[in-house]
This record gives C-alpha cells, structure tokens and sequence, in this order.
C-alpha cells in the first residue's frame, strides 16, 4: 500500500461498480413502475362503470364488461381460501405445538414437495380428480388454488407461531389453561398480525394464477351460477382477450390486467404494512 | 395427598381430569391438528400417485427414449420430449445469466451501499415486482417486449451476427424473448434472498477489510459477496425453480414450436407451454399420458432444485422468506 | 375479513339463483367462435332460462371433452374419424351426432411489403410453400400465377396453427386432396408435423404473427382475415379458376355436395368440384351425444338446433360464415329426432 493513498484505477473501479449497482436496483425498481404505469395508460380509462357490471359481449360488438369474471375470481379465491387456510393453519399448529421433531420434518419435507409442484401440474392434477368427475367448475378452480394455497399457509402459520416467546405459553399455563386453550387464546393471538398479513400475501399471490385454471373453470361468457359450473375469472381472460384479434378485446384485457395488479399490489402492500409497521432491517 | 388414603375418590379424580380434559378439548384438538397436517401428506401423495398413474402409458411405451428424441408428432404417435427440455432449460438460462448479474448487482446496492430507509423501501417495491401476476408479464412481453426486441435485434445481430446463438431470422417471439420476461419475473427473487444473506455478513469483515485500506467495492466483491456465496447461490436455485414452472408468460413469447435450434433467435417451447397449450385438446390417451409425463420430469427437476436452494441459502445464515 | 363476508353472501345469492334453468356447457372450435356467441347469446335473450356457455379452445378440445364427459357437447371444424366415434362409444355409451352449422372458408393471409393486390395461388404453390419446397416469393410457381406483381427475392416465412386446430385440419385436407407428397408425407388432422414454419396460438395469434412479420404466410377463417383487414389470396380451384373467398364461393363449394351429403353429415367440401366454388370451403359441426339423460338439457338443445336452422341460418352473413344449403337443412331438421 502505497502512502500516497489509493490508485487512480482501484478509484474508478470502485466508483465505476457502485455506480453500476445503483443502476441496476433503480432499474429494478423503475420496471415495477413501468408495468404499473404502462397497464394504467393502456387500460386505466377502460375502466369505466360496465367494465365492473356488464356481461361480456359476442365478439364483433363493442362494449360489455368483465362483471362475471371479476364474481368468478372472488368465488375462486373464496373457496381456495376455505380449503388452504384452514388446512395448512392448522397443520401449522401441529408443527409449532404439538408434533414431535420427526414427524415434524416428514410434513415439512412434503410441503416443500408440494410447494415446489409447477402451477400447470396441480392444474392437471384438480382435472383429473375433480373435473373429470364433476365437470368444469369453481370447484375444481377452487380446490386447485386451495391446495397451492396450502404449503404458504403451513409455513407462515408455523413461522409466527413459534416467533411468539415461550414466557407466554408458559405463562398460561401455569395458570391452569391447557394446551389447547393457551394456542387458541394465548398464542394464536399473539401471532394474529403475522398469520393474517400471511394470508393476505397467500391470497395475492394465487390470486394472479393463470394456468391452474385453463383446464379447471374454463370459462363462461354467462354469470355462473353455484359452485358446479364453468366460469369466467379475471386472468384467464386476460390470457383469452390478450390473444384475441379485436382491438376492443385488448382494450378489456388491459382494464382486467390494471385491476388484477392493483388488487394483488394493494393486499401486498397491506399485508407488509401490517407485520412491519415501520421497522428497519430487522430480520423477518 | 388426600386421594392416596381414599382409593376410590383417586380413581373418581383421575376419570374426572381425563374427562375434563376430553371436555376442554385438548386431546380433540391434538388430533384435529394431527388429522390437518396428515392431510397434507395424504394429498401430496394422491398428487403423485395421479401423476405417475396417468403417465403409464407413455414411460412404458417410450421409456427413457422420450428424455432423448426430438419428434413432437400427435397425429403419428411418435412423442419426444428433448425439445421441451432443450426450451426449459435454454430460457430458464437466459433469464439467470440476465438476472443473476442485476440482481446479486442490486443486492449488494441495498445492503451494502444504500442507507437503510432507502434500502427498506426500495426492496418493498421490488418484492412487489415478485408478486405481479405472470399473465400481466406475459401481456407486457407481447405488446412491449416484443416489439422493443424486433428494433433492438437487427443491430444485435450485426455486431454479434457471426454466433450461432444469434444466427438465423427472428421473428419476434423466441427463446431470447421468453428468457428476457422470465428474467424480470425472477430478479426480485436473487435480490431479496441474496440482501438477506448479505446482511447477515458479519460487520468485522467488511471493517477489518475496509480498515486495511480496501475500497468499498474491494470490500464488497472480495470478503463479503465471497462468504454470502452459497446463499446467493441459493438464491439463484430459487430462480431457477420458478423460472422452469413459469407457463403463461412464457406461452405468450416463446414462438411455441418443438423444434431444437441452436439460435436464440429462434422460437422454441417449453414443458409447461406445451402442457398448456396441448391438454384440453389431446385427443388420444397416449398423447395426454406424455404431457403429464412431462409434467412429473419437471415436477422433479423443480423438487431438486429446491432442495438445494434451500439448504445452500442455510448454510450461510440467511432466511429463506417466502 | 369483511370482504370475504360480502362474497359469501354473493356467492350464496348466485348459488340459488341456479334453480329453474339450464345450464350447458359446451367448448370446441375456434373458427365459428364469433358465429356460436351470436347465436348463444341471442338464444338467451329469447329464452332467458336455457344458458349455453360455448368457450373455444379448438376443435381438438372439442372432440376430447365431448369424449370425456365434462361438456354436453362439443364442435369441431373437422369430422370425428371412425376411431374417435367408437372411442365416445365406448366412453359415453352411445352415439356422438355431427350437425353442420355454417360454412366458413379458409384463406391464405400474406404479409409482404410492397404487395397490395391479392395474390393468385395454385394448389402447387401452396403444397410446395408448407412443404418447404418453395422457399422463395419470387418462385417461378407463384410469379407465373401472378404475371405483373413484383414478388421479392426474399425467403417465405411459413406460419400455422401451434395447437390442434380444426382449420389446420381443412386446410391439410385441402393440401392433402392436391398434393400426393404432401398426403404421404404429413396428411391430414388438427395437429400434424408441420414441415416448416412457426407456430401461431389460435387463429388470433396465427393473424398476429403475419400481421409482425414480413415475408410470412399463413391460413386462416375468412372471417378472421375480414375482421383483421389482412389481405388474403385468391385459390386455384378444382374447375382451375382463381377464385376470391366469399360466401357467394363458398356457398357454390357447398353445393355440390348437399345433395350427396351423407347421413352422418361427415362430409369433406374442400376442392369441390364447379366453376365457381371456392377449393378451400368446410362444414363445421357440433358434436352432440345421441342420447342426453336430462330432459331439460335435451329439451333446450333439440330446441336451439331447430331455432339454429331457422332464425340462425338469417344471421350468418353478416359475420362473413355462408349459410347452410337447403336440402342439407332439411336433413339436419329432421335428424334431429335422433337425440334421444
């Protein structure tokens, strides 16, 4: 090292990669707001009041709306919600409270299976074991979003659950309250910002999936009556009116694609607010 | 105690306290747990056992020659998978060899340099890039991504024509195309787990380096990023898994053809575009049988690569968040 | 939380709201997609109680789901072979009956800069072009065809359909009746192993590919080509006029087959004979299964099929599909007593 201080070459270097990474997150950042931006000026003033009531119209007619669609997706999601949540929540009490340290990683190690299954495939999987009995349905989209929902729910539940200190479980209990009254109204409590910003995310996330759906609630130009019946959600006609040769087709793909993202992004940006609540670098 | 001497009050108590906790539900409780995380266990299974049931016909008619051969022909009957793969693996690089840079770059930006409101903040915004449905990325790729490329192209392909990688016409939808959108779909990925594994870093290394006279990039790229390694390469594993089962967006970009080309000019396909496109309308049952067999070669390279993910970003003390 | 509530509530309001209609549902050909939801929804204004969803996914989903089980009935732009009607057979326990809905043409769409006018094709030039034969716009197959266009020196970029199609099925039916190599080397069906080219998702993706890239060629439904606005050729027909698709040809194509239709309506029209006729012309038809267990269901679509070949057969033109001929209207009518 010389006392003159540093070379001119390891200065630039340095300045020259800092500033690159600079780039690269600003990019980063900048290409959220590209997409957001670019859906809003595409499909923003798409968005008027038939596109959230109307029918879709046949094609050739201008006009209608996405009204079934945006129905089909809460159905959906309501029934996915109803099959992961509950599923996965308690599992992942099991996980945190009461399972030993071996079953414990048996369950674990097939929720990352299952996890790690492609979209596509539960898609095929929901098919063959309830469509192919049943027929196209919000059943069969909900049970295939359900089960995508499941491992997310497990791992959530069972990461809050355990971040809740141990004083407390104790603490109830030394007074008299068993195991499963503690959970119920000790722990679970404690941890109830966490498990719902949890499923808040879980929500969002299966919210924007496309390619389950294909071959489980089809479609329908129609509303879609009950629970056994094919019917429109707001990414497959996305993906259907995006491919489609009818500009006006494409005006309605881009107001479906702003309203899905600004849904998925408000439930994000709530879900965090409310785990975080303005801390700074702390480990999640 | 009171009960010693009185052996039936002992055994009166000793019923009681079990029924009361039948009553108070614990033991109902613990089973009711028990029954939802063996569930689990039950569906993965069924999920499997479907998989590998329904694609039978298909391994015992071709084996392991469907991992090899190249011919996608529904009306003969012949069913190869190599182009599927050949696609897969071909844009799932693309996108790492684009995403990786970027994103271990932006990662050492927001946890090495940036203040750390600044840094919170921004890596808020791009987690929520990761959240961004895959359709919407598909929807952008064909009406910007696409079009940018066919003006970007040609001078691409004057300066660096003479590759094969860059050989041949491109028309707009392509292997480069599908790997530029799965790019951005998985960066967030590589950035927030690796400015995880970043900060986890030991403070005394980055000092001790920066006190011998080191630069905040020498300190940077040689001591920290080298002991966050294998979480970055964690990191990266992550990625990868997502971008091999990425199927809308990359459906609407790839050029959806089974072909094998050496250029990434050219339009291609992958495993989850051909399962998207061929299912609802396979018209033979040993043509469905393929695609799901299709299904489980990817569901298990994905496995694998999770596995490993996850225990390379453990090993160097970062949180797998998901 | 409260959010979910409120859809509950929906969803239970739209849950019994189900009682009293009918609900079928249908998937199948893209081709007469725009034809299908007119008549659909125009069949519900007029019968508010009977819904029939038709979502298209291609004729090759059409056939399979039918098959399945999971749709009460499909539509194809390709006749079912002998092999996939004993499959619904076997499957399904009874037969599966095609009736013809309209008559739509398929037409070759071309993308070259500088060419305005529509270009004449010989069967020949097309063979050769999908084969990958003919290679270049300015091949003396086309130029001679074209006495006065200046075609380029530039390579053709191929184009057709990536997934099972019913148009790929007319139109490697046509190319299969006028080129031996091309029915020896590739034949006919919804998804065969193209020689060449790119493959285009659905008719709308096939049009967009054209439509971005010059030097391209693809085929695709007249009524596509119209709605577009892409110029698209004229064919050399089986009488060796160069013909311009429209529903006037199209009808003329039809027309010497009605007669001789057979009973199962499974009939192919493409290279028909007559000065007129358009060479690349089909039926298209719904699959339904001859015996329906639900009396509404069968009601509702006895009901629509007799409405079809009335009041839906005066719609038709103004989507750009020609009408069905009378005589093979009059049979369908009467087959229709076979759903039992």
């Amino acid at each position: 090292m010389t006392a003159g201080g540093l070379s001119f070459r390891r200065k630039a270097v340095n300045a020259f990669m800092l500033g690159l990474t600079g780039v690269f997150t600003v990019l980063a950042v900048g290409i959220l707001f590209f997409v957001l931006g670019y859906l809003f000026v595409q499909g923003g003033f798409s968005l008027n009041w038939d596109f959230f009531t109307k029918l879709p119209v046949p094609v050739g007619e201008a006009g209608g709306g996405m009204a079934n669609a945006l129905l089909g997706s809460a159905k959906v999601l309501l029934l996915a919600t109803s099959i992961g949540v509950p599923i996965g929540f308690l599992a992942g009490i099991y996980l945190a409270e009461y399972s030993g340290a071996a079953y414990a990683s048996v369950i674990r190690f097939v929720t990352d299976l299952l996890n790690g299954v492609p979209s596509i495939v539960i898609g095929i999987f929901a098919y063959s074991i309830i469509v192919l009995k049943f027929g196209f349905s919000t059943l069969a989209g909900g049970v295939a979003l359900g089960v995508m929902m499941i491992p997310i729910a497990l791992r959530s539940t069972e990461e809050f659950l355990k971040s809740v200190p141990v004083s407390l479980r104790e603490g109830a209990m030394a007074l008299g309250a068993t195991k499963s009254r503690t959970i119920a109204t000790v722990v679970v409590p404690a941890a109830i910002r966490g498990l719902i910003s949890g499923m808040m995310l879980n929500l969002a996330r299966v919210a924007g999936e496309t390619a389950p759906l294909l071959f489980t609630a089809l479609g329908n130009q129609f509303w879609s009556p009950g629970w056994r019946q094919p019917t429109a959600t707001l990414p497959s006609m996305i993906y259907e009116y995006a491919k489609a040769p009818y500009e006006d087709w494409h005006r309605q793909a881009w107001a479906a694609g702003f309203t899905l993202l600004a849904l998925v992004l408000l439930v994000n940006i709530t879900a965090r607010s409310i785990i975080s609540g303005g801390l700074s670098h702390k480990p999640r | 105690m009171a009960t010693a001497t009185f052996p039936q009050a002992a055994r009166l108590s000793r019923r009681a306290s079990l029924l009361r906790r039948a009553l108070s539900g614990d033991s109902l409780a613990q089973l009711i747990v028990f029954l939802a995380a063996t569930a689990i266990l039950a569906l993965t299974a069924l999920l499997v056992w479907e998989l590998w049931s329904h694609s039978g016909p298909s391994r015992a008619k071709f084996g392991w020659d469907f991992l090899r051969t190249s011919t996608w022909d529904p009306v003969a009957g012949e069913f190869g998978a190599l182009p599927f793969i050949y696609g897969t693996v071909v844009t799932s690089l693309v996108a790492l060899l684009i995403a990786i840079p970027f994103g271990v770059g932006a990662a050492i930006f927001l946890a090495e340099l940036a203040p750390p409101k600044l840094s919170d903040a921004m890596t808020f915004l791009i987690e929520l890039l990761a959240a961004v449905p895959s359709v919407i990325f598909g929807l952008i790729g064909i009406f910007v991504l696409v079009p940018m490329l066919t003006k970007i192209v040609p001078g691409l392909k004057d300066a660096l024509g003479f590759l094969p990688v860059f050989a041949g016409p491109f028309y707009g939808v392509s292997l480069l195309s599908a790997g530029v959108v799965l790019s951005v779909m998985v960066a967030p990925f590589i950035i927030s787990v690796s400015r995880e594994v970043l900060l986890a870093v030991p403070r005394d290394l980055r000092e001790a380096a920066l006190a011998l006279g080191a630069t905040r990039w020498e300190s940077t790229w040689d001591i920290v990023v080298p002991f966050a390694r294998r979480g970055i390469m964690g990191s990266v594993f992550l990625a990868l898994a997502r971008a091999l089962g990425e199927t809308m967006a990359v459906t609407m970009v790839v050029g959806n053809t089974p072909k094998i080309a050496a250029s990434l000019l050219a339009p291609g396909y992958s495993i989850a575009a051909v399962i998207a496109n061929e299912f609802a309308e396979a018209t033979s049952d040993i043509h469905i049988s393929t695609l799901i067999e299709l299904g489980l070669v990817l569901f298990g390279v994905t496995i694998v690569l999770n596995a490993a993910a996850r225990l390379l970003i453990l090993a160097t003390g970062g949180k797998v968040s998901q | 939380m409260k959010k979910n509530a409120m859809f509950l509530l929906a969803g239970i309001a739209m849950a019994v709201a189900a009682s009293g209609e009918t609900l079928i549902n249908a998937t199948g050909a893209t081709f007469p997609y725009p034809m299908y939801s007119k008549w659909f929804n125009e069949y519900k204004k007029m019968h508010p109680d009977v819904q029939i969803n038709y979502q298209s996914r291609g004729s090759g989903a059409g056939i399979q789901q039918v098959t399945a089980g999971t749709v009460d009935f499909g539509a194809s732009d390709g006749p079912m072979d002998d092999k996939q009607l004993k499959e619904f057979q076997d499957k399904r326990g009874s037969e599966i009956l095609h009736f013809p809905t309209v008559l739509g043409a398929v037409v070759p769409t071309y993308n070259i800069p500088g060419v305005t006018e529509p270009l004449n094709f010989t069967p020949e030039a097309l063979a050769g072009i999908y084969l990958g034969k003919i290679t270049k716009w300015n091949d003396p197959e086309i130029a001679k065809a074209n006495p006065g266009v200046k075609l380029p020196n530039t390579d053709i970029v191929v184009v057709h359909r990536a997934e099972a199609s019913g148009t790929s099925f007319i139109w490697t039916d046509y190319l299969s009746k006028v080129s031996k190599e091309w029915e020896m080397m590739v034949g006919r069906g919804t998804s065969v192993k193209w020689p060449v080219g790119l493959g285009g998702q659905g008719s709308e993706g096939l049009t967009g590919q054209v439509k971005q890239t010059p030097n391209s060629i693809g085929y695709v439904e007249l009524t596509y080509a119209l709605q577009n606005k892409i110029p698209y050729g004229k064919v050399k027909n089986a009488a060796g006029q160069f013909v311009q698709a429209d529903l006037a040809s199209v009808t003329a194509a039809a027309a010497s087959a009605s007669k001789t239709i057979p009973d199962d309506f499974r009939v192919s029209i493409t290279n028909a004979q007559g000065k007129t006729a358009y060479p690349i012309a089909s039926f298209t038809w719904l699959l339904i299964p001859a015996k329906i267990s639900d009396p509404a269901k069968k009601k509702a679509l006895t009901d629509f099929l007799s409405w079809m070949l009335k009041d839906g057969q005066t719609m038709t033109e103004a989507l750009s599909f020609a009408p069905l001929p009378k005589d093979v209207v009059a049979k369908e009518t009467k087959a229709i007593a076979k759903i039992k």
